[in-house]
């Protein structure tokens, strides 16, 4: 099965529907993904300051991660739940939205770049956990780590709105191919 | 002039105006509302958490509030400087909606709350009993919280 067949039979689902067309349900499920990027985004965002060198330049990196990041991950798996029941409640629609395309492919670098930064730094603490200022690939890490994660925001709520959506023809063939709009 | 009044010529106002006519304004501005949202939320939590006993335990609160004091008033900042705007392209339908007037009593609260009293006892010496950080911590969180969920539930109404 395709993933825009996968989607559709998602939608042909009872509780999809039901999801959807829900009064309270489903804002509330949207509140809470909004709510979760504060514990997930905010708490990752003071991380990533640390490795610019920009707040809590007298702590240790390691110490930041260490006491943070379980908070951030705690975020991330709200984050992850409601997010999901959210694509669940409008599958095909929001497959074939170009802003959640950007938004899957920007989670994807953000997911790779800490994959990265964690491989550097499992190996125990670096010779630069207490540097005020990190070295030039560490501040890397949390650069791209805020730019993922402002880009993945900014689409995220985009998604709503309607512009480049397959059923507004004509859209220039590159949006319909990134969109994987089928037309007839 | 009533309060509706008021509302309905600020709708009407240049910047309102222009929110309204432009395809991209509303979005763009709501986009970056919710970038300092998510500073906001940072700036915020990691002091109550402190506040909470949990996080960055090993620093004083004194120290931790300091550090993310800039951070927060730069987040407030973002959130203000986007919102005013939002409020002016669609200010009589605030008018008419509880979600925004719950948002405007709670961020009055949150305000008042964060720079009046949490941020001064943070740096109290000497440090608040752990019940007391407890509960300071548990107020703001439960204010900044309110003010985020009716946020976002202008949008639903």
């Amino acid at each position: 099965m395709s993933l825009l067949g996968f989607c559709e039979w998602l939608a042909s689902t009872e509780w999809s529907t039901a999801l959807h067309e829900s009064l309270y349900a489903y804002p509330l499920v949207e509140t809470t993904h909004v709510l979760s990027l504060l514990l997930f985004v905010g708490t990752l965002s003071v991380v990533d300051l640390r490795l610019l060198g920009w707040v809590l330049r007298d702590v240790p990196v390691s110490e930041v991660t260490a006491r943070l990041l379980p908070w951030t991950f705690t975020g991330l798996a709200i984050s992850l739940v409601t997010g999901s029941l959210l694509f669940f409640a409008i599958p095909v629609r929001t497959y074939q939205s170009l802003f959640f395309r950007i938004k899957v492919v920007m989670l994807l670098v953000a997911a790779l770049n800490a994959a990265l930064f964690h491989r550097v730094t499992s190996r125990g603490a670096p010779a630069w956990d207490r540097d005020p200022t990190p070295p030039l690939r560490a501040r890397a890490a949390g650069a791209v780590s805020l730019v993922a994660w402002v880009t993945v925001i900014a689409m995220g709520r985009m998604i709503a709105y309607n512009w480049f959506d397959c059923d507004r023809q004509p859209q220039p063939d590159l949006v319909n191919w990134a969109a994987g709009c089928i037309l007839p | 002039m009533t309060l509706l009044e008021l509302f309905e010529r600020l709708e009407a106002s240049a910047v309102g105006s222009a929110i309204r006519d432009s395809l991209w304004l509303f979005p763009v501005i709501e986009a970056v509302h919710l970038l300092g949202l998510a500073l906001l939320g940072g700036a915020v939590l990691v002091v109550d958490l402190r506040l909470l006993g949990a996080g960055l335990t090993g620093r004083p609160l004194a120290y931790v509030a300091a550090q993310l004091e800039p951070w927060l008033l730069g987040a407030v900042a973002v959130m203000v400087t986007t919102g005013v705007p939002l409020f002016l392209s669609e200010a009589v339908k605030c008018y008419h909606s509880d979600a925004f007037r719950l948002k405007m009593v709670a961020l009055a609260l949150a305000l008042a709350f964060t720079f009046g009293v949490r941020n001064r006892v943070a740096k109290a010496r000497p440090a608040l009993t752990p019940w007391r950080a407890r509960a300071v911590g548990t107020c703001s969180l439960a204010l900044w919280l309110t003010v985020a969920a009716a946020g976002r539930w202008i949008g639903f109404s």
